[in-house]
């Protein structure tokens, strides 16, 4: 159980309060009106945002003050998930190594994580190198190897078409199936909810609510909710 | 405090220590000294004089120019703006050789105004002086007040345009309030420059009438070996320069550097014939003024290297230790500064960037008298030659680097850095993976610009050499004493190539491949 135990994070006039738990291996898409602080939920939990007050645990350990790298996430971010000086195997390998120091098992590891997302034999190449769904494949081949129990994504892929966003939001669904971690997603599109979350945190007017149903949620949208989806 | 923070923590201190020591050193020294005698006024009054005038006459004339690169486009004009940063890398004594052999006593000018029955003019003294700064910063301020220039929007000059404006009606709307802006800062970093003049006034000046505060550190050192009069010249040099950069600093200084210079903006004002004759005019003789000295310096030495004596060679090798030296140095003291100044809060990372950029307000004389004071109980002055002038020049062109490197960082950490983090990349990981690979640029750019800085630097190097330590800027100096034109024009053509060449291996090496 990933717990926000009374958590308040204030920055300025804005302010964000949680106190909600959501299930190990449970789909949870992040939903609610811009600015309200959905971003901010996520980067509370992958260590980006320090915290007002209260605490935040993973399966009762707690894990705010950790450093970023040594807490149990994985994160995939709107863009910049590469980095444009290293191929396409050295940015999968750092979720190995930071240094880049790998065991031939470890390399190994590596070249299966690039078959495993289909970029079999496209190792070689840089960022630019690689369209924008390739790109968003060596990403996820990253999360696969690190097997995080936690996987953030703030608003993924949303450079991409919707076509090959789809696409890319059933590969995340097989990753987080195979590595069997506890995913919240951040979105501004009630589909992507819909298709991949089974459960729902709204955002709004500085609270984020406890996860409840995504179906029920869109079918019967509170007040805030219905404004922003309109 | 972050272990990141560490080194450029200390790195700052060193650098600040430095300064302050050496200070210190000069300031004790000096209050045993007599006051000022009747030749010291007259140093800091020429030095004074040279500045202002040689920042107005470079600014007064980069103004024209500027604006005719603003609104011209012809086959040459970005191998011109580039060539416009090159005074920089020059080594100030190649650029005199060539000056002389235009301006000079037997000079191309001399010798058209003897042709026509004219009397001729005498380089030496305030007028030389003046003249070797305005071609060295001519250029530079060019390139500011060019900055200005295109940084008028576009639209601004088509709105101009569509009611009709003319020339004058676009000067007094969009051209002047710019200049108001950039002028001043121009002016400023021209001064400061010039302030600190010593290899120019070396050459071309000297005498009661036109010796700078930095030439009489350099003599009374050398010559007199009263360090109590060096001391003490070097507080009024100090005085001076710090006044001079902390003003400089609250206006705003424009960079020199970075920022796009590309196409110009289309004028609809402009087609005129006549400003078009005007501005081909301008652009011409600033090219010429520029390009003239190098070239006649190239045609005249290029010939004679493999003549050169082997005493030119060792001085050749001395100056590319110390330039390599220096240069790894510079890039250890920058990159553990910038990278605490990530890591501190507002106000220390300041501090830290601030003492970085401390060798402005002190000179390299001053830094090196103080070296000298502070050293000599332990070692000779010839032993120290070389060490003294790796450190003087490494602090001397840190700031530069900083200047380039902070900002580049702190985008660098904007970009990717909580994706690092995510990552677990901290340390040497960072560094390697991150840092270095994507600061490729500005490390390129900043490490070309101190070697080639280094390898021209006849300054602190004069106050301690022997010929058996002399760097080759020295020993040019040297045969230009002895008259040995020859071998002189060679060993400049030598030098040159050294010192474009370092700025160009490490600019290229910062470029090539890097992935943007």
């Amino acid at each position: 159980m990933l717990t926000f135990d009374r958590v308040e994070v204030r920055l300025g006039d804005f302010e964000l309060v949680a106190d909600l738990g959501v299930e190990r291996g449970a789909r949870v898409a992040v939903i609610g009106p811009s600015g309200a602080g959905k971003s901010t939920l996520l980067q509370a939990v992958a260590g980006f945002i320090d915290l007002t007050s209260g605490q935040i645990e993973w399966r009762r350990q707690r894990i705010d003050g950790l450093a970023p790298g040594v807490r149990p996430v994985s994160v995939v971010f709107q863009d910049q998930n590469l980095f444009p000086h290293l191929t396409a195997f050295q940015n999968v390998a750092l979720g190995v190594d930071p240094r880049l120091r790998l065991s031939e098992v470890q390399r190994a590891n590596v070249e299966r994580a690039l078959d495993r997302v289909g970029l079999g034999g496209l190792g070689e190449r840089k960022p630019a190198h690689l369209s924008g769904g390739q790109q968003g494949r060596v990403g996820l081949a990253r999360v696969l190897l690190r097997r995080q129990p936690i996987l953030l994504l703030d608003e993924p892929f949303s450079a991409l078409g919707p076509a090959l966003k789809v696409e890319m939001l059933d590969l995340v669904s097989e990753v987080a199936t195979e590595t069997g971690a506890t995913v919240l997603m951040v979105t501004h599109d009630p589909d992507d909810a819909r298709r991949f979350a089974p459960q729902t945190v709204l955002v709004a007017n500085g609270v984020a609510h406890p996860p409840q149903n995504t179906t029920d949620l869109l079918r019967n949208p509170p007040a805030a909710l219905r404004t922003y989806l309109g | 405090m972050s272990r990141t923070a560490l080194p450029g923590v200390a790195a700052a201190t060193l650098v600040a220590a430095l300064v302050a020591a050496t200070l210190v050193a000069v300031a004790l020294r000096a209050e045993a000294a007599a006051q000022f005698g009747p030749a010291d006024w007259a140093a800091i009054r020429f030095t004074v004089l040279q500045a202002v005038l040689s920042a107005v006459l470079s600014v007064g004339l980069a103004i024209p120019v500027a604006r005719a690169l603003a609104r011209r486009r012809f086959p040459g004009r970005r191998l011109l703006i580039t060539l416009l940063g090159a005074p920089f890398v020059l080594p100030v004594i190649v650029a005199i050789l060539g000056l002389l052999a235009v301006f000079g006593q037997n000079g191309l000018v001399n010798a058209a105004l003897a042709g026509i029955g004219l009397p001729g003019i005498r380089i030496y003294g305030l007028t030389g002086v003046v003249l070797a700064h305005v071609f060295f910063n001519l250029p530079l301020a060019v390139r500011l007040i060019l900055q200005g220039w295109v940084g008028i929007p576009a639209e601004r000059f088509r709105l101009a345009a569509s009611l009709g404006f003319g020339p004058s009606d676009v000067a007094r709307l969009l051209e002047r309030p710019m200049l108001r802006e950039v002028v001043p800062g121009a002016l400023l970093v021209v001064f400061l420059l010039c302030t600190t003049s010593f290899a120019v006034a070396l050459t071309l000046g000297g005498g009661p009438r036109a010796t700078t505060i930095e030439l009489a550190i350099y003599q009374a050192f050398r010559f007199d070996f009263d360090l109590g009069r060096a001391a003490l010249l070097g507080l009024a040099q100090v005085a001076l320069t710090a006044t001079a950069a902390l003003v400089a600093l609250r206006s705003a200084v424009p960079a020199a550097f970075g920022a796009g210079l590309g196409a110009p903006v289309a004028r609809w004002d402009a087609r005129t014939p006549l400003l078009r004759v005007q501005d081909t005019i301008l652009v011409a003789l600033a090219a010429a003024f520029l390009l003239t000295p190098l070239l006649l310096v190239v045609t005249r030495g290029a010939a004679g290297i493999v003549t050169l004596p082997a005493s030119v060679w060792l001085a050749a090798g001395r100056s590319v230790a110390v330039a390599l030296g220096s240069t790894a140095l510079m890039l250890i003291l920058a990159l553990s500064i910038a990278a605490a100044t990530l890591r501190l809060g507002r106000t220390p990372a300041r501090l830290i960037e601030a003492s970085g950029y401390l060798a402005v307000a002190v000179s390299p004389m001053v830094l090196g008298t103080g070296l000298f004071l502070l050293l000599f109980p332990v070692a000779g002055p010839a032993d120290l030659a070389l060490p003294v002038t790796m450190l003087v020049n490494a602090v001397m062109s840190l700031p530069f680097a900083l200047r380039a490197l902070v900002p580049a960082l702190a985008e660098i950490e904007r970009s990717y850095g909580r994706l690092a983090s995510s990552l677990d990349m901290h340390g040497q990981a960072r560094l390697r993976h991150l840092w270095l690979p994507r600061l490729r640029r500005p490390l390129g750019f900043a490490a070309g610009l101190a070697a080639a800085l280094s390898m021209g630097d006849l300054g602190v190097v004069a106050l301690f050499a022997d010929p058996e330590h002399a760097t080759l800027p020295l020993k040019l100096y040297d045969l230009m004493g002895a008259y040995r034109s020859d071998a002189a024009a060679a060993a400049a053509v030598l030098l040159l190539a050294l010192s474009l060449g370092a700025f160009w291996i490490f600019d290229r090496g910062g470029r090539i491949d890097a992935d943007l």
